[in-house]
């Protein structure tokens, strides 16, 4: 592989092609990207600068909105503030790991198919079709009826659960590429399946793969909220938001802060998401070439 | 009858670059103007604005359009709506991408005159089949029950022009119609388009880049580049006696001349190909493919040789390149390479052997990887074969580019900020840092203007020349195979019907096939066609 790594000297340095991308985003990429960031900056750093944990419980229950709780308490008095920037490291951190699981494992199980032969095409292709004709909460129940409920087993199941649609749609833009003419002139020098699957082909499938993972992240966070909701997801004390709003599902009655504070942090983070990715360049660039 | 068209001081914009500039001319009725330029140059843009017509991003913003007496840019839309279609008809170049699928031919033939109103829908059909008689296509009755996908380029174009005539529009904008077909087709396409120009006396705008065929049709040939008017005559005095240095670049590119290599005389045999038969789909117990597309070709080509295959489209001629290069397994026969058969599929092949055969494809947008910059591109087969790096990779890529006559600049860009010849140009250049024995080039000047083909014709003489590599030159336009090739090899229907050497290019008897191909490549002079007819009417007396 010792040729493959020098020819990777020819890309364009990464932070300057970085930049040229972000001064593509429009004011409403910029405002998706503010939100992204600061709630995974509360993730990583949030709770670390908090002056209580959630853990601390005691006060009044269901507690409006007030100086010493800047977000009211839950039903059992604790800080609501804290309880979702405790949650948000369960909610971003899993999401984010099953969705890059998800889409990497789809992303190079689908190049592998659309470069091979039609019988591996073919065998990865109806085995996968299998898993997605599975009901996916009913295939997360199975997952956590069999090995529990546990954070590595929730980022297992997402994967699991999202992987075939991201192969699905790697594999539709990958077949396409593969058919063009540079991939023939790769394979007739003599190119081994791996190299033209990752320099031929992903380079000119990246951007609509990108725009996928966002897409899917916004799915799994849901997965995820839904799961908890059921109970099946993050396990008491931790929480992630799901199981907070179920949780504080009493204080919908009264429309109190701590049912709707995480409602809003999933509807804001899944929003900020899809901003950023209507504003990913290939995308805007392709919209601009439309119109 | 035709109108007149008035072009006054016509000028379109495309943010801030002039696509057409202080354009001004007159058509005379019934008569043919040609519009002749390379891609760029502004030809179809100008067509467009006749019917008051611009492209999403261009504007038309000055100048006046007058069709008999009315000021077409002044129009409402609703006035526009009106014009088009009814005074002023459209014909694409593109034909198949023109038609709805999913519709039948004749609704959509009719839909003008329903539209405008000018015939009730029964008296538009009888039109309409009256018109395909005219135009010489077959089953006049029954071909628009037909939907577009069961008919061939060449009608398919025709039946266009049918929908184009059937409101007996003042002026017809032809806009390359026949440059998408192959050479025998544009023939009928061309006569046909003639005749109903000529008996119905419309005014006609004729858009094209090939001079040969535009000396068939056009009356007065306005010839144009970077939207500027270059040179304005009639047809005769242009051909003759041009005025303009592009409008003489032009007529030297139309009539490529042979680029002779002087043979070595009598080498050894490099690819020796014997009975060989290919075909796709799954194989038969025999071991033959379900769809046979090749049978029983034997090829001889020596080292430093080129060879052209000629032959229309899907007479066999890229399969045997694929079959050749390994990209396909052969049912029966061998390919035999430099004195040793060749394995049938790449897996098979060695590095080695690869490294001897590359191939060219026609169409360079496809053929260079969008997200690689010309230098990696390049650099590729040279770590792969050779495993060159760092100064000395930086040095061969430098001396590739000179080869090929690019800058040196060009190595950090992507394929999509070069124009379609320097793609070419780039693309052979990959082939040649593999320093091959053969090159496949499968149609490699057909997307490019006859300018820039001629460009690159040269410089493909000027390789072998220079490195001596041998060439399998595949085409459907005579013209290029006879310029750079020793030998030409003609296929039809996936068998070799003839070969026939450099000596014997002027001499015959060929071939009858050779003989149909040879006369269907337009002639740069006027009157060709109309020979072309008297001698057809002969034959057929």
């Amino acid at each position: 592989m010792a040729s493959i790594t020098t020819s990777a000297s020819f890309a364009p340095t990464p932070r300057s092609s970085w930049l040229t991308r972000l001064s593509h985003f429009g004011v409403s990429g910029w405002v998706g990207l503010a939100i992204v960031v600061f709630w995974a900056s509360a993730a990583i750093f949030g709770p670390a600068l908090l002056s209580r944990t959630g853990a601390a419980g005691g006060g009044a229950v269901f507690a409006p909105i007030s100086a010493a709780h800047w977000l009211g308490t839950d039903y059992l008095g604790r800080d609501m503030l804290a309880r979702v920037i405790e949650g948000a490291r369960y909610t971003v951190g899993v999401a984010f790991l099953a969705t890059l699981l998800a889409s990497g494992v789809g992303t190079v199980l689908a190049l592998f198919a659309a470069a091979s032969n039609r019988w591996i095409d073919g065998g990865l292709s109806r085995t996968l079709d299998t898993l997605t004709a599975i009901p996916s909460k009913m295939f997360a129940l199975l997952m956590v009826a069999g090995f529990g409920s546990s954070i590595p087993m929730l980022v297992i199941t997402a994967a699991i659960i999202y992987m075939p649609g991201a192969y699905r749609f790697a594999r539709a833009l990958a077949v396409n590429v593969n058919a063009l003419d540079y991939v023939t002139v790769a394979r007739t020098r003599g190119e081994r399946t791996l190299y033209v699957m990752l320099y031929e082909i992903l380079p000119n499938i990246a951007g609509p793969m990108l725009a996928d993972l966002g897409l899917r992240f916004v799915y799994v966070v849901l997965l995820l909220a839904a799961l908890s909701f059921l109970g099946l997801g993050v396990q008491p004390p931790a929480a992630d938001w799901g199981s907070l709003v179920r949780e504080n599902i009493g204080a919908l009655a009264d429309a109190g802060a701590s049912v709707i504070a995480p409602s809003a942090a999933i509807a804001s983070l899944t929003i900020a998401v899809n901003l950023v990715i209507d504003n990913l360049p290939g995308r805007v660039a392709r919209e601009r070439g439309a119109r | 009858m035709g109108s007149p068209v008035v072009v006054d001081n016509l000028t379109v914009r495309a943010g801030g670059a002039t696509l057409v500039d202080a354009l001004s001319f007159t058509i005379r009725p019934g008569e043919v103007l040609a519009l002749i330029g390379e891609s760029g140059s502004g030809k179809t843009t100008t067509a467009l604005a006749l019917m008051g017509y611009a492209r999403r991003g261009c504007r038309i913003t000055s100048g006046s359009v007058r069709i008999d007496d009315v000021d077409v840019l002044s129009l409402a839309p609703r006035q526009l709506r009106a014009l088009r279609g009814r005074t002023v008809a459209y014909v694409a170049q593109s034909a198949a991408a023109s038609f709805d699928p999913s519709r039948t031919i004749l609704d959509q033939v009719v839909e003008p005159a329903c539209l405008h109103g000018t015939l009730p829908r029964g008296e538009a059909e009888l039109k309409a089949i009256a018109l395909f008689r005219e135009l010489a296509l077959p089953e006049p009755e029954t071909i628009g029950q037909r939907y577009p996908h069961q008919v061939s380029g060449g009608q398919l174009q025709r039946l266009m022009a049918a929908m184009a005539l059937i409101t007996d529009p003042a002026v017809v904008i032809l806009d390359e119609p026949t440059t998408a077909l192959d050479v025998t087709t544009q023939v009928e396409v061309l006569r046909a388009f003639r005749r109903v120009i000529r008996e119905r006396q419309v005014t006609g705008v004729y858009v094209s880049h090939d001079l040969a065929v535009v000396a068939q049709m056009a009356d007065h040939i306005l010839v144009l580049r970077d939207g500027r008017m270059r040179e304005l005559a009639a047809t005769e005095p242009i051909l003759v006696a041009p005025q303009n240095e592009y409008t003489k670049s032009l007529l030297a590119a139309a009539r490529p001349a042979p680029r002779v290599v002087a043979e070595a005389p009598d080498t050894d045999v490099l690819l020796r190909v014997r009975g060989l038969s290919a075909g796709y789909g799954p194989r038969t117990r025999q071991g033959t493919a379900s769809t046979m597309i090749l049978e029983d070709i034997d090829l001889e080509l020596k080292r430093g040789q080129s060879i052209g295959v000629i032959g229309e489209s899907g007479s066999g001629k890229t399969t045997l390149a694929r079959v050749v290069a390994g990209l396909l397994a052969p049912c029966s026969g061998t390919v035999e390479f430099d004195g040793r058969p060749v394995k049938p599929t790449l897996e098979q092949r060695t590095r080695e052997e690869l490294r001897r055969i590359q191939i060219v494809f026609q169409s360079a947008d496809t053929a260079l990887n969008p997200s690689h910059t010309i230098e990696r591109i390049l650099a590729r087969p040279l770590q792969f074969y050779k495993g060159l790096q760092g100064d000395a990779l930086r040095a061969r890529i430098d001396e590739l580019l000179d080869l090929v006559k690019l800058p040196r600049n060009l190595a950090q860009r992507l394929p999509g900020g070069l124009s379609g010849g320097q793609k070419q140009r780039v693309n052979l250049a990959r082939a040649l840092a593999a320093e091959p024995d053969l090159i496949l080039c499968d149609e490699v000047t057909s997307a490019l203007d006859t300018v820039v083909a001629a460009a690159v014709l040269d410089l493909m003489a000027d390789l072998r020349r220079a490195l001596g590599v041998s060439y399998l030159f595949i085409s459907h336009d005579l013209h290029t195979v006879r310029a750079v090739c020793d030998e030409i090899v003609v296929m039809r229907h996936g068998r070799k019907l003839a070969q026939v050497a450099r000596a014997d290019y002027e001499r015959g008897p060929h071939h009858p096939y050779y003989e149909e191909l040879a006369r269907a490549v337009p002639e740069l002079r006027r009157g060709w066609l109309d020979e072309l007819d008297r001698r057809a009417s002969a034959v057929a007396a």
